[in-house]
């Protein structure tokens, strides 16, 4: 295991994420001569997409399809590539003068990068329904890592519920697997199929097309799908049942697991916090960084790729940290050679064709974006969102304002799992669009790290004199 | 819960809670909880409400746990050791240890 | 057509915010001219400490006014702004330090200020009981306290504009001239003419004092804060040092509140800092050394607040040396938040009468003045 020691004090690039962007990111820049450095804070590299790519105990490769084992020769590549590769390694903090901070094993070190590449993906949108917050609710990519990184399956009775192609994939993957799923409750309002129709020539000339469709009568075949216009979580201390509203009637259903998907959005933590801006996409429904054709972002030397830089998915992020890499490169390095951006380019749009479609058709409801009453908004601090209404209504404008009064967005998730609501509850309530109500401004670290840890950064004698009065 | 597909050649054993888990070499402390049957890993600092592991990717810190008297460690992004003492973090959790 | 009032305050921090409120209880009509909005800096994100202790003797009259202010504060804005009071600990780390602390005591008492009381270890460790074995006493000032920064300053707008004032926020001050007995106030929402301007403008005074060609050795800084994830509760009063850069307070939801005055690199004209993440480590490594028990303690959040410094340490209050009709409010270098209340009520009754019973002597912006 690479240990702080094992550091060196600045490198040519760092890339902070080893999912597909960053992996191939780090291997295009290290194989071009420039020194190049990857942390991922989970304990192997392959993101979320090819989670436990290098380990997991999923032996029969039908289980998670051949698009998933296609990350093998992706890490096998980066590992090959030269550059150094740090799993179990927190980027807590990174600044516009390019400091990274990076905590491994209880340690720390501000780390001094030349090019800096945001990989951090993305995450799933917060699905704030009743009962969210029970024991036995988690999100379909919790399911999904549990079964590629671990090898585990829920037991029970299995729902899922939401909407998205994670959702099938999960669902297709859980039952190669041997999982029985009770049912899926489908979130997706009838009315996105006419938003979606538009778009519908160039999906059909994408490669989502025919294996979407598969995976849809794989699993429809086996798995009872019920569209649903309401959904909440209910139980003592667990998930007990769950209760639903189809075409009309309400229904109440056991339940041990329910699995939420309500599609991804980027991680914007990092970049925002690092002081990169953003806009908002009304297509994605999601705040994205602002970037160059190069993916150079509004701060000198920091660069965003893959989903972190807006949605499109695994194998378009890899082009994307090709992008990213190769501009990387040429500030560092004119002379090395690198691949040209004209090709990475074209096959980046080839793997964006089907993206307008699938925005359009899993564009979630309002219903489950914009939550009521006593339902939580913020996880951590437990405020629900009858707190925001009220609070907008009295005139508070911003996010920021709201976690001053709420505390909404100050725990230790830092606005990861109730952001977007809060933007859009208040939004919402005020009449405003999402784009000039804004976002939280995030602080490091971006990640919590001890007070240990903290006091572990090294410091010189002189620096310790210099800061005393 | 969670089950584990096949069985694993590779156990670890750690504690959690003063209970013997069985875990696989590269769980993740959380994984582990997950597949050894525990509800819940923590209760919140605000109501006091159980709350689980929800989304295994290191960004919701519903997973927090004390591993070897530590607080506040994210049970998703850590993998298990060999007697690797784990506990439930209850509320607010205590200064000093 | 310019707007007209009897006062423009420029600046939404809590020392705007009070001014404005206080003017408006005189019966004045103040409007108040924000860039971004209220509380978006220093006043909304210091530490929230309501501080006498350890003060300069220049500060100290308008410290003690403001005290009293503090501890009525919800009769004033309607709001308890968060505000307890448990005392301020100034902690000696050596008996050298300590009997420093004892002979500035002493002088105190010799002036008459009785706020701050010499306590010795066994005071210390009742009133601190995590603090570490190796502090032989400290000062104590039992009024003292903490309260929500960013509450306290909303609270201050809100009952300013129920009283009458009018608040702009997002509206940028570009320009100051006189005409005839009126100030022109030249603003990115058009011209608003008042016979009286008060110059709060916080880290930009100087840009305001500059229009009047007052022009002043501003420094902008910006001290670093930071929060830990909620603790059971160990500790009342707000702890400092002076040996060493700390204030440590735990809120009553139980995080801790880190700081004292280490600065991050601040970038005024695009509202933002960079924190210095090697002198947070000096501030952890104080708090690991003081308070063993925070050790494992997790930081979830570091910022700081942009906020103007003067060379000296000491605010600028007072009528402009140069020009009728205006005054400044600035400069509280980084212990301006528990001044805010006192300092707006001193400011209206030197604005509406011309004469003010705290004194401010030693505060003026005269002291600045070339050559």
């Amino acid at each position: 295991m690479t240990g702080p020691s094992d550091l060196s004090s600045s490198y040519d690039l760092v890339v902070i994420g080893g999912g597909p962007a960053g992996l191939a990111a780090a291997a295009l820049a290290a194989r071009a001569g420039v020194s190049t450095v990857l942390f991922d804070e989970n304990p192997g590299i392959g993101g979320q997409i090819y989670r436990g790519i290098t380990s997991t105990p999923i032996k029969n490769r039908a289980v998670l399809g051949e698009d998933y084992w296609a990350g093998a020769s992706l890490a096998a590549e980066a590992k090959a590539s030269g550059a150094q590769i740090v799993t179990g390694a927190t980027v807590w903090s990174l600044d516009p003068s390019r400091q990274v901070g990076v905590s491994i094993g209880g340690e720390a070190r501000m780390i001094q990068a030349h090019r800096v590449i945001i990989a951090t993906g993305s995450l799933e949108r917060p699905f704030p329904i009743p009962g969210w917050t029970l024991p036995g609710v988690m999100t379909a990519g919790a399911a999904q890592t549990a079964l590629k990184a671990h090898g585990l399956v829920p037991e029970g009775r299995v729902l899922l519920a939401g909407s998205g192609p994670l959702l099938w994939l999960l669902a297709a993957q859980l039952l190669r697997a041997g999982t029985t799923i009770e049912t899926i409750l489908d979130t997706t309002p009838r009315s996105n199929w006419l938003r979606a129709l538009p778009h519908l020539a160039d999906f059909l000339l994408s490669p989502y097309w025919s294996k979407g469709l598969a995976l849809l009568r794989e699993v429809r075949a086996k798995v009872p799908v019920i569209p649903v216009q309401r959904l909440s979580a209910h139980g003592e201390g667990k998930l007990q049942h769950v209760e639903y509203q189809s075409a009309g009637k309400d229904y109440r259903r056991q339940a041990d697991m329910l699995f939420l998907h309500q599609g991804v959005v980027p991680n914007v933590n990092l970049a925002n916090a690092a002081g990169v801006a953003h806009r908002w996409s009304e297509r994605q429904l999601c705040f994205e960084p602002v970037l160059d054709v190069d993916s150079g972002s509004s701060v000198s030397g920091i660069s965003v790729a893959g989903d972190g830089a807006g949605i499109a998915g695994g194998t378009a992020a890899v082009e994307r940290g090709r992008i990213a890499a190769i501009a990387a490169v040429r500030a560092v390095k004119p002379s090395a050679s690198v691949p040209d951006p004209q090709s990475v380019r074209q096959r980046l749009q080839r793997e964006e064709l089907g993206r307008g479609f699938l925005d359009a058709l899993y564009r979630p409801a309002d219903m489950f974006r914009l939550p009521e009453g006593e339902t939580i908004v913020c996880r951590c601090e437990e405020v629900m969102a009858q707190q925001i209404h009220d609070m907008a209504a009295k005139g508070c404008e911003g996010p920021n304002q709201m976690k001053a009064f709420l505390r909404c967005g100050m725990g230790p998730c830092q606005g990861r799992l109730c952001g977007l609501t809060v933007t859009e509850l208040i939004a919402n309530e005020r009449h405003t669009r999402p784009a000039d109500v804004g976002y939280y401004r995030l602080r490091p670290p971006v990640k919590p790290i001890t007070l240990a840890e903290l006091a572990s950064l090294p410091i010189s004698e002189a620096e310790r004199k210099a800061v005393e009065r | 819960m969670f089950k584990r597909l096949g069985e694993t050649a590779s156990i670890v054993t750690i504690e959690v809670d003063g209970k013997t888990v069985r875990a696989r070499t590269g769980d993740t402390v959380a994984a582990a909880m997950l597949a050894g049957g525990i509800d819940h890993c923590r209760t919140t600092p605000v109501s006091g409400a159980p709350r689980a592991p929800y989304c295994l990717m290191g960004v919701c810190f519903e997973c927090l746990v004390i591993i070897d008297g530590i607080g506040s460690r994210q049970g998703c992004l850590i993998p298990v050791r060999d007697g690797m003492r784990v506990e439930t973090q209850q509320g607010k959790r205590e200064a000093g240890r | 057509m310019a707007r007209t009032a009897d006062v423009v305050v420029i600046g939404g921090g809590l020392h705007g915010c009070s001014t404005a409120l206080h003017l408006a209880l005189r019966g004045l009509k103040p409007i108040l001219v924000e860039k971004d909005y209220a509380g978006r800096h220093a006043s909304g994100v210091n530490a929230g400490g309501v501080r006498q202790l350890a003060r300069d003797i220049a500060e100290i009259p308008l410290s003690i006014s403001s005290m009293t202010i503090w501890e009525h504060i919800e009769e004033l804005v309607g709001d308890d702004c968060g505000f307890a009071s448990h005392g301020t600990v100034l902690v000696a780390e050596s008996e050298a330090e300590f009997a420093d602390f004892r002979a500035r005591v002493d002088d105190l008492q010799l002036r008459g200020f009785t706020h701050e009381e010499l306590v010795d270890r066994t005071e210390l460790r009742r009133l601190v009981p995590a603090v570490s074995d190796h502090c032989p006493g400290g000062v104590v000032s039992r009024r003292d306290g903490a309260a929500d920064p960013f509450r306290t300053t909303q609270a201050f707008r809100r009952r300013a504009i129920e009283k009458g004032a009018e608040v702009i926020e997002g509206v940028t001050v570009t320009g100051l001239s006189r005409i005839g007995t009126q100030w022109r106030v030249e603003t990115s929402d058009g011209p608003i003419e008042a016979p009286k301007v008060v110059n709060a403008a916080g880290a930009w005074a100087d840009r305001i004092a500059s229009m009047l060609g007052e022009p002043v050795p501003l420094e902008v800084i910006a001290p670093m804060l930071m929060v830990t994830s909620r603790l059971p509760a160990f500790i009342e009063p707000v702890v400092i040092l002076r040996g060493r850069k700390l204030s440590f307070k735990q809120v009553g939801n139980g995080t801790v509140v880190i700081g004292g005055g280490h600065r991050a690199r601040p970038f005024r004209d695009q509202n933002r800092t960079v924190l210095d993440w090697q002198k947070l480590a000096v501030s952890a490594a104080t708090v690991w050394e003081l308070f063993p028990v925070m050790r494992e303690a997790t930081i979830v959040r570091a910022w700081a607040g942009i906020e103007a410094r003067m060379p000296d340490d000491l605010p600028v209050v007072g009528p402009s040396s140069t020009s009728e009709g205006i005054y400044h409010q600035f400069g509280f270098s980084a212990h301006g938040f528990q001044l805010g209340p006192g300092t707006g009520a001193m400011m209206a009754e030197l604005i509406a009468t011309g004469a003010t019973n705290v004194p401010i002597d030693g505060l003026g912006i005269e002291r600045f003045a070339a050559g």
